[in-house]
């Protein structure tokens, strides 16, 4: 049987890809794509530690992850098409509306 | 034995995939190996005794989202995105910064195990029945105990809905008609 630690290791790479992926990528697309990768990376976690505790609780909030996750790439997608209508542009460094 | 070699092969192929997914300058790319990770990332489910949630990230993630992912990264035109890529020396900052946070979260929990009454304690897992009809388990938790919050996640999911329908609307055609 492997340790939980194991588990906790790969967890973490797959959390601090997915953080470099968010900061260094500039399509919005592949950021998006990151964030649910760290999403991801927090359910091998509570997946985890449901087991190292016997309970169920932790896969049940396995699953609101996987339901925010995918409210949150609905709105987001929708988000970057209306972008991409406005701005032609999916890049973050061009997204400065604000900038005056 | 095989326990150990399921985990790494599961494993390397998620954390293989997942830095392939960062380092692929065209999306569609970083869509493939996405799915790829979520896939590994299913079979460490299996392997830990989830059983629903090994078919629920498979029908929802690989399925549902990146199936929503893919769908959007050809709907929006990205070769524009590919001439103007350069190096970025505060990347390289960013990266080294994120690399030595790991190397000490990684250390918490590699030497949590070594000093045993301090710091940081991780128990040695529970017997695997504990959970075995895993989806009966799993029904009873999120039907008794977490019934508000699954109400809650389904208020959600119409919100994130209505919201994204508004969003990608395309409104010039609505003024026109």
């Amino acid at each position: 049987m492997m340790s939980p630690a194991h588990y906790l290791f790969l967890s973490l790479a797959l959390f601090l890809i997915g953080c470099v992926g968010v900061v260094t990528r500039r399509n919005v697309i592949v950021v998006l794509m990151s964030i649910e990768l760290i999403l991801n990376a927090v359910n091998i976690n509570l997946v985890l530690f449901s087991r190292i505790f016997g309970d169920a609780a932790g896969q049940v909030f396995a699953l609101f992850i996987i339901a925010d996750a995918a409210a949150e790439a609905a709105v987001g997608l929708g988000i970057i098409i209306a972008f991409f209508r406005n701005r032609e542009t999916v890049l973050a460094d061009e997204m400065d509306l604000l900038k005056w | 034995m095989l326990d150990s070699i399921l985990f790494y092969f599961f494993g390397g192929v998620a954390v293989i995939g997942a830095a392939l997914m960062v380092t692929r300058r065209n999306a569609i790319h970083s869509a493939v190996f996405l799915i790829t990770t979520l896939l590994a990332t299913a079979g460490i489910f299996l392997q830990l005794g989830a059983e629903f949630l090994f078919i629920a990230q498979i029908i929802l993630y690989v399925g549902g989202i990146m199936v929503l992912f893919i769908f959007v990264i050809m709907l929006v035109r990205l070769d524009v995105a590919l001439h103007h890529i350069r190096f970025r020396m505060k990347s390289l900052v960013v990266t080294i910064v994120i690399a030595v946070l790991g190397a000490e979260a990684g250390a918490i929990i590699y030497y949590a195990r070594k000093l045993p009454g301090q710091g940081l304690f991780i128990q040695n897992m529970a017997p695997a029945s504990n959970l075995t009809p895993n989806s009966e388990k799993l029904a009873q938790s999120l039907f008794t105990n977490y019934l508000l919050p699954f109400e809650i996640a389904s208020v959600l999911l119409l919100v994130a809905m209505v919201g994204a329908v508004v969003m990608a609307k395309n409104k010039k055609r609505t003024e026109d008609s």
